[in-house]
């Protein structure tokens, strides 16, 4: 952390490595310091904490995976984690990078959002925690001060019949990157009803979307044709995409209703047995 | 080896049509073989290339003395190292280049043409420092406005590239430059009284995309010249010949002096036949006078090594009511990049090839723009051409009510048809790949709703040319192979195959290499689907003087006529009443006894193929849109092709295989995309989307032997062919699927699901 | 800068090298260790190619700085066989020409060697995904996937 304070000139934190490395030989950035903070032992763990979850920034997708009851409790979260690049990838991406690496279309982002995650961030002047959707601002952009870094993410304790999903629209069936991609977390009561839900959009704004309208669309429904049907003008409305090489703007818009949906579908299923 | 005299080496085994081992194979699952990039030598420096971020602009100035001042950069070159060439076409690879442009694309002198074309590179001791060095590189630029597509490109008053290119073909010859290179066209019968013949007369306009032939291993060279010119090159190519005479020419050296050795090649199709780090490395390492090592990042060879064109083609079919073709018209535009020499003329040429039409008339355009310079890409030309054609054939049979695969075996070209582009067919095997297809249990299985079939045949020549290959008895009869074409795909394994059938030995008794320019006489390259047609071609010649060498000597050992032995099996057998007198007597004896006998064993096949029989495909393919996102999944593939004879058939399907692999990603994802400002905005594996594993299915791959009556086993190329039909059949199984046809590729999902959205066939 | 020293084994053999902070693994493995089983197709972890276990987990060597492996353990294809004795998985490829010009030979055998460690019976959908991060542009995959799948049953059968 002093390291990072104090450093002058760029400095970045390595944690798995597949966009620094990848930016560093693009000639993209050159940073005079490097820190790896796989050496700080609470960014490597994964702990259980009165019924939430407390995942290192640097543990990697493919531990994720490993992880069984984590894989049971938000397997949204770890279905998202194991979508970033290949398996060798899985073998070294971690969330905490995925977020910090600032993009839009970050696949673990949109999840752990609408698991309500918070990051616990540290730096030269102690810990703090901030609410994910908070953490990011803008394409590279992020909202920590100088020196500090994102050690954990703290997954809030789970009500019974509870679960979460992610998809992502993707060209092909790997490798690539999200031109969409949507979480959803929902609770459901006895009787099959939704009573809470958080529903997140990435790749289609500047920054990964909460989009509480459309949590708000199907709060209170069975996830029938018209909470369906409202939850896609929500997710539609919430766009703000551009036209780049992966998607269109009005694809991207088209994509992300479909996905809300869907995504939400799966969550729902999930829940209802839980 | 095993006790021979009187007996057989092989009790008569055959190897040809057998799937035996590469000999090249284990050290390429150990990590042994050494790839262009493996090469390294003492002392060598590492060079590196400035590249244009602009894709048009006028060179001001190029100062490179802060570069030069770096301490450990051993010497920087520009444009002022290459003398330049006069303006003159030569065959080079599969298609025409003009060394007045080969100069200008590997270093850009008056201009740069493309973002990411050569203007100045350094060698230096470690890559850092090159790195370091390439920016202190100070170029001026005045940047000039840039034309990327094929149709603005031909616009009067675009950007023009060259204020020299007055445009070939076309009467009067113009007055002005244009970006217009050439004007070809092939005409057959009467295509207009044609048309009046038709009851049905289809006509659509087509676009494809750029694609890049996305081998895995990037370009690299390591060079080394001396203080008396003595220059000698690994690289990483489809044809160390060719280089060698590109290197010779554009730095004035003798070809004599110049040794290059062809590395192992991790894929080629087409894209390794042309010099880009190769001249560079050497004319570094004689200014620094060390070895220089050139290996390009993904990112150049995206931005700089060719990828086939882009096009835009229009196609116009007529047919009578009972499906019989009467007339074919086309217009093809074919980006060349930077400079001229698309793959046009085989565009048109390929066109309506496979099929029997009296009245024909393609026209061809080979059009410059800021891009890179296109290079050869598996059948260069003919899918792009064959797509737009088998898509309307497509439509012919919809709107007859025709089965597609019965109208195109009621149309197909077969022995005796004249193409259009001139010959008349000998022995093909198109209707029997269409048989083949027919009889797929794939062809008769039924699809759900979403789901969408597609069949389309496809043409290429093939080539033979100049090969050499040497053979020479080993001292305890083993064989050497010596060829000259680099092994791309399992050459030296066909290659044995046939040795070892010629001579009568085992397989595992003939150990092929790839000689280098100095040890072989000349080859041409690997391209055209060549090397194993021309390869075992001459192999028959090289064993044959072995044969007659080996019976003349047994006629003197044993004092007979040369009508009382002959070579069989691997031995020289003595016939008749001698056979009472002395025994069998086996290569390996003979090369025992070489030095009594008449010296060192060996025989040198030097030839200039001729005879290479075309070779015709047909493609089925299965896939499933999902109509909320336009994604297309391909579910099922069967190719059936004809090989003539399959010297090796795991990897004929191999070819088979990888081919309609490379057409999916060409159909479905892969494109050059430029922005605005003329960059390319996808160069790297990440977005420039060629298939992985999890994308496709098993290929099922059907051989086909209509044997080529001028090839000793029968043989034609393979390779080139199944690039070809997957384009049309996969988008003839988009409008099976969606009931929209689809004329611009590739088909991603964006355009899938706005094509979708206009019917309104989006919601579920 | 100055340079790292690192210790670290691989293939079972310990080494120790410098490197500067920039280096990646592959780097160190090619150009100082002289390892150049392991290929660089793209320096940005699309392709494979440079595939290599870390601590007996896949990843790609490309995407791995040099100076992070102290005190680790790496496998490259260089350990794949054993003395004189290809690895099934090499036998196999060579026997259903799962390779044609072989640049991304290495990179899928490490890759299917660590699925077949995980997983002794994968599904061709399995074996296709886990491989999606290894790019072949001569074989169409086909070849290649059904000799994983081949080698996985003869594995199995011991």
């Amino acid at each position: 952390m002093a390291l990072l304070a104090g450093a002058k000139g760029e400095a970045r934190v390595l944690a798995g490595g597949t966009d620094l490395l990848v930016q560093m030989r693009a000639d993209v950035l050159d940073p005079d310091l490097i820190v790896d903070i796989k050496k700080i032992p609470e960014t490597r763990a994964v702990t259980e904490e009165k019924g939430s979850w407390r995942i290192g920034a640097a543990v990697t997708g493919a531990e994720l995976k490993e992880h069984a009851r984590l894989k049971h409790a938000w397997p949204g979260v770890v279905e998202a984690a194991n979508l970033i690049g290949s398996t060798q990838v899985q073998g070294r991406a971690t969330l905490g990078g995925n977020l910090c690496n600032g993009s839009p279309a970050a696949d673990s982002v949109p999840a752990l959002i609408a698991a309500g995650a918070v990051a616990t961030l540290a730096g030269p002047k102690g810990k703090r925690d901030l609410p994910v959707e908070d953490v990011m601002l803008g394409p590279r952009k992020l909202a920590l001060t100088k020196g500090e870094i994102v050690v954990s993410f703290l997954l809030p304790p789970r009500p019974p019949r509870s679960s979460d999903a992610y998809l992502r629209f993707i060209p092909r069936t790997e490798m690539d990157i999200a031109v969409v991609g949507a979480g959803v977390s929902v609770t459901v009561d006895g009787a099959g009803i939704i009573t809470a839900a958080r529903v997140s959009l990435g790749a289609v704004a500047a920054r990964v979307l909460l989009v509480a309208e459309a949590a708000q669309a199907i709060i209170g429904s069975r996830l029938d044709r018209a909470a369906q049907d409202r939850l896609e003008a929500a997710a539609r409305a919430a766009c703000r995409p551009i036209d780049d090489k992966r998607g269109t703007i009005e694809f991207r818009t088209d994509v992300a209703a479909v996905l809300s949906r869907r995504t939400a579908l799966i969550a729902l299923d999930r829940a209802r047995t839980n | 080896m095993a006790e021979t005299n009187g007996h057989s080496q092989t009790n008569g085994q055959h190897y040809v049509g057998t799937r035996q081992v590469r000999p090249d194979g284990v050290d390429k699952v150990t990590g042994r073989a050494r790839f262009g990039a493996d090469f390294n030598l003492p002392g060598q420096l590492i060079g590196r290339v400035l590249r244009s971020p602009h894709p048009h602009a006028r060179i001001v100035s190029i100062d490179t003395s802060r570069a030069e001042a770096l301490p450990g950069v051993k010497a920087v070159i520009t444009r002022e190292d290459f003398g330049d060439q006069p303006s003159e076409f030569i065959p080079a690879g599969e298609m025409m280049m003009n060394y007045k442009d080969v100069v200008r694309n590997v270093m850009a002198r008056e201009k740069v043409l493309y973002e990411g074309h050569a203007v100045a590179a350094v060698a230096a001791t470690t890559t850092a420092i090159a790195r370091r060095a390439i920016k202190l590189i100070e170029v001026k630029y005045e940047i000039l406005p840039h034309v990327i597509d094929v149709v603005e490109a031909m616009r009067p008053g675009a950007p023009l590239l060259h204020d020299d290119l007055f445009t070939v073909g076309v009467e009067p010859k113009p007055d002005k430059p244009s970006n217009i290179a050439k004007r070809v066209e092939i005409k057959q019968g009467d295509v207009e009284a044609g048309f009046k013949k038709a009851d049905v007369i289809i006509e659509r306009e087509f676009k494809t995309a750029p694609v890049h032939q996305g081998y895995i291993e990037p370009h690299a060279a390591l060079a080394t010249v001396s203080e008396d010119g003595s220059t000698e090159l690994w690289t990483t190519t489809q044809g160390h010949y060719i280089v060698r005479a590109h290197c010779a020419r554009l730095l004035g050296l003798d070809m004599g002096k110049v040794r290059v050795t062809a590395t192992e090649i991790g894929g080629g199709f087409g894209g390794k036949t042309v010099v880009y780090l190769e001249p560079l490395a050497i004319a570094l390492s004689r200014k620094a006078k060390r070895p220089v090592k050139m290996v390009m990042s993904r990112e150049e060879v995206f931005k700089a090594s060719g990828p086939t064109s882009g096009a835009t083609v229009r196609v116009k079919m007529g047919a009578t009511k009972d499906g019989k073709f009467v007339a074919g018209f086309a217009e093809l535009k074919y980006q060349a990049g930077a400079f001229q020499g698309s793959p046009v003329q085989p565009g048109t040429m390929c066109a309506y090839a496979p099929y029997d039409i009296a009245d024909v008339h393609v026209i061809g355009y080979d059009v410059v723009s800021n891009r890179p310079k296109v290079a050869a890409y598996r059948a260069p030309g003919a899918p792009i051409s064959e797509y737009a054609v088998e898509s309307v054939v497509d439509e012919i049979a919809k709107k007859l009510g025709l089965d597609p695969i019965e109208l195109r075996m009621m149309n197909a070209a077969r022995e005796g048809t004249k193409a259009a582009y001139g010959p008349k067919f000998g022995p093909i095997g198109l209707e029997e790949t269409l048989n083949a297809i027919k009889k797929t249990e794939h062809w008769n299985t039924p699809l759900r709703k979403w789901q969408g079939r597609g069949v389309a045949s496809g043409f290429w020549f093939n080539i033979g040319g100049e090969t050499t290959v040497s053979l020479t008895v080993n001292e305890d009869g083993t064989i050497s192979l010596m060829a000259g074409t680099p092994d791309i795909g399992g050459l030296r394994a066909s290659l044995s195959s046939v040795v070892a059938d010629e001579l009568g030995v085992p397989y595992d008794k003939v150990r092929p290499i790839i000689g280098d320019t100095g040890s072989l006489g000349f080859n041409f390259l690997t391209g055209g689907s060549r090397s194993a047609f021309s390869g075992s071609m001459a192999i028959v010649e090289a064993a044959k003087q072995i044969k007659a060498d080996l019976c003349a000597r047994a006629c003197k050992l044993w004092e007979a006529k040369p009508d009382q032995v002959e070579f069989s099996d691997g031995s020289v057998k003595p016939l008749g009443a001698l056979a009472e007198k002395v025994k069998p007597m086996s290569i390996a004896d003979f090369a025992k006894a070489a030095g009594k006998t008449g010296g060192p064993i060996g025989g040198v096949g030097r030839i200039n193929a001729q005879g290479a029989g075309p070779s015709f495909g047909t493609h089925l393919v299965d896939l499933e849109v999902d109509p909320e996102t336009g994604r297309a999944t391909i579910l099922r593939y069967t190719v059936a092709q004809d090989a003539g004879r399959a010297l090796h058939p795991a990897y004929v399907e191999g070819q088979y295989q990888g081919g309609a692999v490379q057409g999916i990603g060409w159909a479905l994802n892969e494109e050059y995309i430029y922005g605005d400002d003329g960059k390319l905005q996808n160069a790297g594996f990440l977005d420039y989307r060629m298939p992985v594993a999890s994308d496709v299915p098993m290929i099922d791959a059907i051989l086909v032997e209509v044997a080529n009556p001028k090839h000793p086993y029968g043989v034609r190329g393979v390779g080139e062919t199944p690039i070809v039909p997957p384009l049309g059949a996969i988008a003839n199984a988009m409008e099976n699927a969606t009931g929209i046809r689809f004329t611009e590729l590739p088909m991603s999902p964006p355009k899938v699901l706005k094509a979708l959205k206009e019917k309104g066939l989006n919601k579920v | 800068m100055a340079k790292h020293h690192i210790e670290a084994t691989v293939n079972g053999d310990a080494v120790e090298f410098l490197c500067e902070t920039e280096e990646t693994l592959l780097d160190v493995l090619r150009d100082t260790l002289n390892m150049t089983g392991s290929k660089e197709g793209c320096s940005s972890g699309d392709c494979g190619a440079c595939s290599v276990m870390l601590d007996g987990r896949l990843v790609c060597s490309c995407l791995v700085l040099g100076c992070e492996v102290s005190g680790r353990s790496i496998e490259t294809i260089e350990g794949l066989a054993k003395g004189e004795s290809l690895h099934p998985l090499q036998r196999r490829f060579l026997e259903a020409a799962a390779l044609q010009c072989g640049i991304c030979t290495p990179g899928f055998l490490v890759a299917s060697k660590a699925l077949l460690e995980k997983n002794a019976n994968p599904s061709e959908h399995e074996v296709r995904f886990w491989l999606a991060g290894n790019l072949c542009r001569c074989t169409g995959y086909d070849k290649i996937v059904t000799a994983v799948m081949d080698t996985a049953a003869a594995m199995r059968k011991g």
